[in-house]
């Protein structure tokens, strides 16, 4: 492109695991005395490999509001999102309703399916055939800083 | 054929990244705008439709777009890198072999298996990349990368519909004995991959005009005429296979600069110009030896022993697209190092490793995969400067030049960077 004037194109992000390396370094030897647990070192524990099973479909989502609180999620929250999983009768979902990303509990009806707010006073959204598209993905877990 | 080839095109790319944090803008046209809100480089369907040119100048275009009410982004290359790598992952789950060609489209090998089952090995793999990274993908399988490249323009044909899922369609698979001969027909020999303007004139006065004309040229001929590139191409024509995918070169080469500081070092502007002035020394030796790098590491260190407590660290980051470009280079170098600078300890090294070099070699690629020809013109007078005027006379302000302010690109409507940024992440209501 000629109008592209001669600066910095943005590439992509790091990986996480890469980004960020737990450092791993040895123990130090003050004179040759190796720790005894020196062996026993194998790796750090990565909440990643916890939270994330599938790392190409997950995502993570921040929660604004508090229609969700008797399901565990307030405001603020993170979400990790896996757009992979099924939704099936109970699932927590992220789903896009009327252009915007929304929390709340799939349930599948005799009639049709719904989405559900769990706290008093919000009332469920029935979910018609044509919006195929409308569950984002699976919330698998709940990030929720506690103090 | 032992394996078939089969070409993964990301439908309208940018566009479909901003539409998986945006749902609201599935509905409506949407263009991204190069570097600097500059020109028009994604466009979504209807934005096609309206005849609306890749590479249009926004500003010819902005009332047009204004009255058909279209959403105008700013590029977000942070969004769109992370998720091309997310979709190339889900890719390699299903493909034997995947050789990512361009930001938005990859090369697979896949079973040779019959034509309905091959249609149905694409369409899964259009679900599924459409469910688990919500981008519509097109698919074009044939026997060879040459009838996989035909077959993907032939997948073009199919009209597709502006949304997120992957229309019905958008998927073509080389047909074999008469059926491709039929189909050969109708493919203009100056739309093959690789036929270039000269290469179409030259066989128009040989009367050459479709690729199936081509390929039963002889071959004395077409060595003649074409070399042997040409004689590759009509080979590949015919059902055998004469390109391989690539795979990401082995070579482990890597670069490394760095020094010891002479005094005593603490705090982060310090460290930050020394790391800049190795990032920068690093990128003019991979372009005086024709290299270019994937991958950038950031060490820290201090002092071994003694008060405070040791403390050293690495990041690092992969360059897609690879690169040698200085601006690049230590622009990432900084943010690496924020990731693992900690305050107070006093520093005694830093520098940076560049891995993953290889030749930079020019390829027929995408249209934003390679160098700005401005950005290469820069650097080499860049490289000139310094070497015939000494050392460090031009330089990037980010190495080092006392009182200049980071300077920023103009890119007023960029969206968030959903993915990568835990700040940008995508925002959830739970508010009815």
């Amino acid at each position: 492109m000629s109008d592209r004037a001669p600066t910095v194109t943005d590439v992509y992000q790091a990986r996480p695991e890469e980004a960020c390396p737990v450092a791993i370094y040895l123990s130090r030897v003050p004179a040759g005395f190796p720790s005894p647990a020196d062996d026993y070192v194998e790796q750090t524990i990565d909440l990643n490999e916890h939270l994330i099973r599938r790392e190409a479909s997950t995502f993570f989502v921040r929660v604004a509001g508090h229609s969700m609180t008797d399901a565990g999620i307030h405001d603020g929250d993170i979400l990790v999102v896996d757009r992979a999983v099924e939704p099936t009768d109970g699932s927590v979902v992220v789903a896009a309703l009327d252009g915007e990303l929304t929390v709340k509990r799939y349930r599948v009806g005799e009639k049709h399916a719904s989405l559900v707010p769990e706290s008093e006073g919000y009332p469920s959204i029935p979910i018609r055939k044509e919006q195929e598209l409308v569950v984002w993905g699976v919330v698998r877990h709940v990030i929720h800083e506690v103090s | 054929m032992d394996t078939a080839f089969a070409l993964v095109d990301c439908e309208n790319f940018y566009v479909s990244c901003e539409r998986v944090f945006e749902p609201s803008l599935r509905t409506r046209p949407v263009v991204v705008l190069s570097n600097n809100d500059g020109c028009v480089i994604a466009r979504s369907q209807a934005v096609k439709d309206a005849g609306i040119p890749m590479g249009a100048p926004y500003f010819q275009w902005e009332e047009r777009l204004d009255a058909m009410g279209a959403a105008v982004r700013s590029s977000n290359y942070a969004l769109y890198g992370d998720m091309s790598r997310r979709v190339m992952h889900e890719l390699e789950q299903v493909a034997l072999r995947l050789e990512r060609y361009s930001i938005d489209e990859a090369f697979l090998t896949l079973p040779a298996l019959e034509r309905d089952e091959l249609y149905a090995v694409a369409q899964q793999l259009q679900r599924r990349v459409a469910r688990r990274q919500g981008v519509p993908i097109r698919v074009g399988i044939g026997p060879t990368k040459t009838l996989a490249k035909v077959a993907d323009e032939k997948a073009k044909g199919n009209r597709p519909v502006d949304t997120t899922l992957p229309p019905p369609g958008r998927v073509y698979v080389c047909p074999d004995g008469e059926a491709r001969t039929a189909m050969l027909r109708t493919v203009p020999v100056a739309e093959l991959w690789g036929i270039g303007a000269a290469w179409a004139e030259t066989l128009h006065e040989h009367g050459v005009e479709t690729a199936e004309q081509l390929r039963q040229q002889p071959d004395s001929w077409l060595r003649r005429v074409l070399t042997v590139v040409g004689l590759r191409l009509a080979t590949e024509l015919r059902g055998l296979p004469c390109l391989e995918l690539e795979d990401v070169p082995a070579t482990r080469k890597s670069l490394i600069r760095s020094r010891s500081f002479s005094g005593r070092v603490t705090d982060e502007p310090t460290l930050r110009e020394a790391v800049g002035k190795h990032a920068q020394r690093a990128a003019e030796k991979l372009r005086a030896e024709g290299l270019v790098a994937g991958y950038l590491e950031v060490f820290i260190t201090t002092k071994r022993f003694g008060e405070p407590p040791h403390y050293a660290n690495a990041a690092g980051g992969t360059l897609r697209p690879v690169t040698h470009h200085t601006p690049i280079l230590l622009r990432h170098a900084r943010r690496l190092l924020r990731i693992i600078y900690r305050d107070s300890p006093t520093y005694k090294k830093a520098g940076v490793i560049l891995q993953q070099l290889r030749p930079e070699t020019p390829r027929q690629g995408h249209l934003f995969d390679d160098p700005d020809p401005d950005d290469v013109a820069l650097m080499d007078a860049v490289d000139q400067l310094n070497r015939t005027m000494g050392r460090g006379t031009v330089g990037f302000a980010a190495a080092g030049v006392r009182g200049e302010r980071d300077w920023t690109m103009k890119r007023e409507q960029r969206s968030p960077h959903y993915t990568t940024q835990w700040s940008d992440l995508p925002v959830a209501k739970a508010e009815g």
